[in-house]
């Protein structure tokens, strides 16, 4: 059994100076994520490595489920602490780990040694040599590859021995709150949760906004984007959400604007509201789940038509996706079954038979002047009228 | 502004007594009836009562009333149960197009597993086509299962009738009745009818949900599905849900205490919407007319507005109804009963159901009929082209 983590993280290691800072954040996010499940946990950075140290009532799945979740992780390495007063009480530990886990196939393997304890009487080099030559003899179903092992065994060499050879895969991307914030244009659709996941994952606290217009769209399908905030919340930490009651203005397109420009016209307004809250709350940019081609509303020309609304840049990280890709995605994260529960969204309702799919910016800015007389007011309502929510992950 | 409660079909609030036994039963006579002291007498004296009300009003005995976790358990009892026990003696089932998806869901398993199953065809007003029945009437039929009031649209299936035909022409086959809709609206006498099992459901009657029975004549040979401490005779094992029993006996013994009444009532709110529903344009109104349908439930479409908008619409008002069966609504599929009585494709997205119990009043209706008639104009300005 082991009771110790090393956290093997990618992209941190690399940031110069601001190295520390990059760990203090994810040493923080490895604790909140900690903190939600039983057992108790110390996180500790050591010589440029973030351990785990699990004690009381943890449990091993639960708890690389936790860390699997927390972005900046790249690998998850459950360590085997022995003893290493000489030579010999090494070779004891790491045999006895090698015939534990490692006596059922033929498989190839190498010895990876640190001495960071320099102390220890032989070099990193000698312990490699001897401890494969050990194992050698003891385990006859391993041989040494030393350029494509199948087994990389790390023995690192402190006050005491961790060893490890397994890597359980973390989600990479960098720790949440180390990359400022953005607003998340949030449907009950399969593509923005993986866009906010996305974002995230690249260290972006999240915000988020969802248009509801209700009687049109149900008490459940707000309950949906909730769920689906939720699941988002369980790798980003806990999300501001805003629900924007959006019938009037969209009840005031349909009756101003072409019918055909309706799905345009309106999600130029919902990123302008969407927009209005990411100043609010000091977000540095805007995130939707488009992907070019997809929908009408999401051709080239359609994306630029509900761009030019907005000031902060918009981020798009599924703009190159295929809906198969983003699907995939969805399901690994774990939003997809919740994303196709089948309740009406506003983008859905009211639909025209045959939207534009090439609109031309002139003709929607001519189309929207016969808004003006009212839609300033519609927008000050809406604002006003929204609802804020902290959701935090179950 | 109170509320309008019109989806009875879907549950009912329990009533006053219901809530006092079901209390009683979990603060003071908590005991397992299979115990042998006295707390165990105690708690079983509860489903002796029960058992004997329930008796009492179909006119059975105590012992052929099975007790269940609601319509869904009897139903599969019923069909699961006599397939298990019949299936040398034939295997073919009849059931009709317009079931609860707890009949045709146990009785798809069964064709899954070899069996026989024909469709009792209905015509628009959802009344069976009983040649059709009489012509696949034969020795291989061991299973027949029509309910007796149509869940959606209130459709009264003549059960005395099938039933004739079922025993005159189809002598091995037991008839199973879902009369989960019908319990407390009509007296149904199962010995009398011919009715061999009949599934009725607490919390459509002012019960409490996860109670409910199967009535099983002792002739029929109808297998457990549920297997254990052998409660119930054997017939359904696990510890018996005591508050839920003794509030179903309550509940049952309420809903036939001034029934006429109680049935009159019904109609005339039922008369009252189909006649304010009439003067409205572009309402269809689905199921059988008059004292044919069951009294408690109208269904209509509202052409050119979706059912659910329009749901959430009265509900904003306080005015509750259900798009399709409440049971069923994450589904997307069109309704099995509009199917089953050829509605057309845009009636099945606009069809709501409003549901009474006797409680309910003409000033609510008239109330839900002025909301109709202030929010129609605008809910069919916005729609989609």
């Amino acid at each position: 059994m082991y009771d110790t983590f090393l956290l093997k993280y990618g992209e941190i290691g690399i940031k110069g100076n601001n190295r520390h800072l990059f760990e203090d954040a994810l040493a923080k996010k490895v604790r909140e994520a900690l903190r939600r499940i039983s057992g108790e946990f110390e996180v500790t950075k050591e010589r440029g490595r973030v351990y785990v140290h699990c004690s009381g009532e943890w449990d091993e799945e639960e708890t690389i489920d936790a860390l699997q979740h927390v972005f900046g992780i790249v690998g998850i390495c459950p360590v085997r602490v022995v003893s290493c007063e000489s030579y010999e009480t090494l070779r004891d530990g790491v045999l006895a780990y090698m015939k534990e886990e490692h006596s059922k196939k033929e498989e190839t393997f190498k010895v990876k040694t640190r001495r960071a304890n320099k102390q220890f009487p032989m070099t990193s080099m000698q312990i490699d040599a001897e401890l494969g030559h050990d194992i050698l003899e003891a385990c006859p179903n391993l041989t040494v590859d030393v350029h494509r092992p199948d087994v990389l065994l790390d023995v690192e060499v402190r006050d005491e021995a961790y060893i490890y050879s397994r890597i359980i895969p973390g989600p990479g991307g960098m720790p949440v709150g180390t990359n400022g914030s953005a607003m998340l244009c949030l449907s009950g659709g399969i593509d923005s949760p993986v866009a906010g996941w996305m974002v995230a994952k690249r260290g972006v606290t999240i915000d988020a906004t969802y248009f509801h217009a209700p009687p049109y769209t149900s008490e459940r399908a707000k309950q949906k984007v909730v769920d689906l905030a939720k699941l988002v919340a369980k790798y980003s930490g806990p999300i501001r959400l805003h629900i924007v009651n959006f019938t009037d203005i969209q009840l005031y397109i349909y009756d101003q604007c072409p019918h055909e420009e309706l799905t345009i016209i309106m999600r130029r307004y919902m990123m302008k509201i969407a927009e209005h809250f990411a100043r609010e709350r000091g977000d540095l940019g805007l995130v939707t789940g488009e992907s070019i081609g997809q929908v009408s509303s999401q051709t080239m020309q359609s994306l630029l038509c509900t761009n030019a609304v907005c000031t902060l840049p918009v981020y798009r990280p599924l703009i190159g996706f295929d809906k198969n890709d983003i699907v995939e995605i969805s399901k690994e994260i774990g939003t997809y079954e919740t994303s196709i529960l089948p309740y009406e969204d506003c983008c859905t309702i009211f639909v025209a038979k045959h939207p534009v799919t090439k609109p031309n910016l002139n003709m929607i800015e001519r189309s929207e002047t016969h808004l003006s007389e009212k839609i300033d007011d519609l927008l000050q309502t809406a604002i006003e009228t929204t609802e804020v929510m902290t959701v935090t992950a179950d | 502004m109170n509320e309008i409660y019109l989806d009875n079909s879907s549950t009912t609030k329990p009533s006053r007594a219901v809530l006092e036994i079901v209390e009683k039963t979990m603060a003071e006579d908590w005991g397992n009836p299979s115990s042998m002291h006295k707390r165990g007498v105690d708690a079983e004296r509860y489903l002796k009562q029960t058992a004997k009300i329930l008796a009492d009003i179909l006119k059975v005995k105590d012992q052929e009333i099975v007790f269940t976790s609601g319509g869904t358990e009897a139903n599969n009892m019923a069909i699961l149960g006599t397939a298990l026990a019949n299936r040398r003696a034939g295997r073919t089932i009849l059931t009709t197009g317009m079931e609860h998806p707890a009949v045709s869901e146990p009785v798809r398993v069964l064709e899954e597993f070899g069996f026989t199953v024909k469709i009792i065809p209905t015509d628009e007003e959802g009344r069976l086509d009983l040649t059709f029945l009489k012509e696949n009437l034969n020795d291989d039929v061991i299973l027949v299962s029509t309910m007796y009031v149509n869940n959606e649209i209130g459709a009264v299936v003549p059960v005395d009738e099938v039933a004739r035909l079922v025993h005159e022409l189809a002598p091995q086959a037991l008839y199973h009745v879902d009369a989960i809709q019908a319990f407390g609206k009509y007296r149904i006498y199962p010995r009398r009818e011919g009715i061999d099992l009949l599934s009725v459901s607490g919390h459509k009657l002012h019960g409490p949900k996860g109670s409910g029975f199967l009535y099983v004549s002792q002739t029929a040979k109808v297998r457990p599905i549920i297997y254990g401490g052998g409660q119930n005779g054997g017939r359904r094992s696990g510890t018996e849900n005591v508050p839920g029993i003794a509030g179903l006996g309550v509940a049952a013994r309420e809903a036939y205490t001034d029934f006429d009444q109680k049935i009159d009532h019904l109609y005339q709110l039922r008369d009252h919407l189909i006649e304010g529903l009439r003067r409205i344009d572009g309402v269809v109104i689905h199921g059988m007319p008059g004292r044919e349908g069951a009294p408690q439930i109208v269904n209509a479409a509202f052409t050119g507005v979706g059912a659910e908008v329009l749901l959430h619409t009265l509900e904003d008002h306080q005015i509750y109804i259900s798009a399709g069966s409440a049971c069923s609504t994450h589904k997307r599929s069109g309704s099995p009963t509009l199917t089953a009585i050829h509605a057309p494709k845009e009636e099945m997205g606009s069809s709501v159901r409003f549901s009474f119990c006797e409680t309910n009043t003409i000033e609510e209706i008239d109330r839900t009929l002025d909301v109709l008639r202030d929010v129609l104009p605008k809910l069919r300005r916005y729609q989609a082209r």
